[in-house]
């Protein structure tokens, strides 16, 4: 019987990324993630492992770039303005095909911002913060039990795939205390000899680039390449989750932190007698458009909820349009939107009385 | 009965076999092209080509995994030494190698270089100084001379305006875990062949696993200077080594 | 005084001419044709006189030239 533990979402996630068989974290400190640098460097000395408080959050993720060439699970943490130092390093690290695990707990922005819980990340993960033609998985978790589990999954889709797998959390949930089940090691191994760096004895040289200047369409073969592997996990790795949305009328659309409040929200409307459901992506890349889509038809209206200015609203619209699923015609379900910018947190009455007065 | 006397016919001087093969880019007379030389005979003559990961630069030697029959690690502008210490920390027994030009080093890369050396990771780095950026058409370097034309000091660097040349070897010598530090040149033989001792010391530091090493390698860049091969190693002669003395400033 | 023979490997050779500086002996000197890159190459036109010092191996920053060195060795048919 697995006992509960009481720890904050940072440190869940922290101690479940040692669980996954990660032995390499670098990192730099910048609130409200502190916890997780904290966290390494006292756990990493005890299990023979690396914790580097690195000079930057650049250097960071090229520490990252050189350990997972060389073959080993690694992982870098920082809150928004410093994941976006680290972008070059993520496109680097796409164009190289190399695997490892970016934790991004966001906070408000743009600039210094503030040290707040936020979503405002949620472009610059799903269109690439970085430059050219990549894509990470992006998961979001909701719960400090998802901050583990998820980071167990972000290990395996990287080494899977060889990708970058981002955790998309933020403030509330890095600092939140909730009970929690530690998740066990997936079991899942991957075998990396026929590219990681490890001395090329008894074979010949590998080399970890990602330039390719000739000839010229090398860099479009690389390029291809990528564009089939993201196809492939657009048709396997969306996750979702839905509550209650069988019968609801109204759906509310959230991710993270915003889900959770909009879960309570639901709750209230249903013992006032209004049937709101919630629809939580999980995977924001791949997002789940199909799914919304179908989910969308049987309902008047979706209400999306957001800590930023409605960065998801875009996948929402194009997900009432997506073609992948047997009806291909496109949902004409209406969107309205909540959103609450610059680390502000939603609050639940307001999203109540938003979905109270569609029924007037 | 006199003995007849035979003459054999002895390879003194060959082509290292950790050197691929194919022919290097660098332009004719190129600093780089003869470190390249040197570091391959040491791996031959260490026997360490199959511990070998290299990490290259951004600049002209960006593709210097490819002349060499090891392991090669690409890094993002100024963060070999980074990817060097992710490397190292996976590989411990392996040998670790940061080549660099001046503008990965010196310029973007400067917290790279200087927290690398002072955490004494134990890696090898070598550093080319050819006091021009030459892979992007010779713009200024941090370690270009005062008064030194280039495509971005068009009238001459004015030490005035952007400071003078930065000395590598002395920055890191107020850090206290490099325990190597020297200064050469590739301009001539004599200063080659001492080049090919300090790369020595820097790869047996890390086979013996002791710690951080550091050699730089003052160059010759025809290209980026406008002048021939010979006359850049007269000019690494009489305005570089004047500002950047050669020598050994620390060997512990 | 050592005898040796320096071979310049012509299609390597960019023609940067550092050997012809260095060599104590002045024996290099730049090819009258051109290789198939369209490069001079340097030529040694008295290995005779070469001493096999190996400075034009050292200096050479394509590995284009090997150095040999002879060697007389005593001993023959008759022992």
């Amino acid at each position: 019987m697995a006992e509960k533990v009481l720890m904050k979402g940072n440190e869940a996630l922290a101690e479940s990324a040692i669980i996954a068989g990660c032995r390499h974290y670098f990192a730099y400190p910048i609130t409200p993630q502190n916890e997780i640098p904290a966290y390494m460097a006292r756990r990493m000395p005890q299990i023979d492992g690396t914790f580097i408080q690195a000079e930057s959050e650049i250097a960071a993720i090229n520490m990252v770039f050189g350990a997972s060439a060389a073959g080993a699970r690694a992982m870098t943490s920082s809150s928004s303005p410093g994941i976006s130092l680290k972008q070059e390093g993520i496109s680097y690290l796409s164009g190289a095909g190399l695997p490892a695990v970016v934790v991004n707990i966001m906070r408000g922005g743009p600039g210094l911002g503030n040290i707040s819980g936020s979503q405002a990340d949620y472009s610059q993960a799903t269109r690439g913060g970085g430059h050219g033609d990549y894509r990470m998985i992006v998961l979001a978790p909701s719960s400090v039990q998802e901050m583990a589990n998820l980071t167990i999954k972000a290990f395996d889709l990287a080494d899977e795939y060889r990708i970058v797998v981002m955790i998309l959390g933020d403030g509330f949930l890095g600092q939140i205390s909730e009970p929690l089940t530690l998740p066990n090691p997936s079991g899942r191994s991957f075998n990396k000899a026929s590219w990681a760096l490890t001395g090329a004895a008894g074979r010949e040289p590998h080399l970890v680039m990602s330039l390719r200047l000739s000839p010229e369409e090398a860099l479009e073969k690389v390029n291809l390449a990528l564009q089939e592997k993201y196809r492939v996990i657009t048709e396997r790795e969306k996750r979702f989750e839905t509550y209650l949305g069988d019968d609801a009328d109204y759906l509310l659309v959230g991710f993270g932190t915003a889900a959770r409040i909009c879960k309570g929200a639901v709750n209230s409307l249903r013992r006032q007698g209004v049937k709101a459901g919630l629809f939580r992506p999980i995977s924001l890349w791949p997002f789940p458009h199909e799914e919304l889509k179908a989910a969308s038809r049987r309902v008047k209206k979706l209400l999306v909820v957001e800590m930023n200015s409605g960065q998801m609203l875009e996948d929402i619209r194009l997900a009432l349009y997506a073609s992948g699923d047997a009806d291909s015609s496109p949902s004409s379900a209406e969107i309205d939107f909540y959103g609450k910018m610059g680390g502000t947190v939603p609050q639940i009455e307001e999203i109540i009385e938003r979905v109270i007065s569609y029924e007037k | 009965m006199k003995s007849e006397e035979v003459m054999e016919k002895k390879l003194v001087y060959g082509r290292p076999k950790a050197l691929a093969d194919c022919p290097m880019h660098y332009c004719p007379g190129c600093g780089h092209s003869i470190v390249h030389k040197l570091l391959a005979q040491l791996i031959d003559e260490l026997e360490i080509r199959e511990k070998c990961i290299l990490v290259a630069p951004v600049g002209c030697s960006v593709l210097a995994y490819f002349y060499f029959k090891v392991d090669g690690c690409e890094a993002a502008h100024g963060r070999a030494p980074a990817v060097a210490t992710g490397l190292k920390r996976v590989h411990p027994d392996k040998m670790i190698i940061a080549y660099q030009g001046d503008g990965d080093l010196l310029a973007i890369g400067t917290a790279e270089t200087v927290h690398a050396a002072n955490r004494g990771e134990k890696i090898s780095v070598i550093f080319i100084n050819n006091a021009i950026y030459g892979m992007t058409g010779g713009q200024m370097a941090p370690t270009s001379l005062a008064r030194q034309k280039t495509a971005t000091s068009p009238y001459g660097r004015d030490p005035a305006d952007v400071g003078q040349p930065i000395r590598a070897c002395e920055l890191l010598n107020t850090l206290e875990a490099p325990l190597f530090i020297e200064r050469c040149a590739v301009n001539n033989v004599k200063n080659t062949i001492k080049t090919k001792r300090a790369l020595k010391k820097v790869l047996m530091n890390q086979i013996s696993g002791k710690g951080y090493s550091f050699v730089e390698i003052l160059s010759m860049c025809p290209t980026g200077w406008g002048v021939t091969p010979q006359q850049g190693a007269d000019w690494v002669e009489e305005a570089m080594i004047p500002y950047y003395p050669l020598g050994n400033i620390r060997d512990r | 005084m050592a005898r040796g023979n320096p071979e310049v490997d012509q299609e390597r050779c960019k023609g940067c001419e550092l050997c012809i500086g260095v060599c104590p002996e002045e024996i290099l000197k730049m090819s009258d044709t051109f290789n198939r890159q369209g490069q001079r190459y340097a030529v040694c036109f008295e290995p005779d006189r070469c001493t096999a010092c190996t400075f034009c191996a050292v200096i050479c920053p394509e590995s284009a030239i090997r150095i040999w060195r002879y060697a007389q060795v005593k001993g023959g048919k008759n022992g």
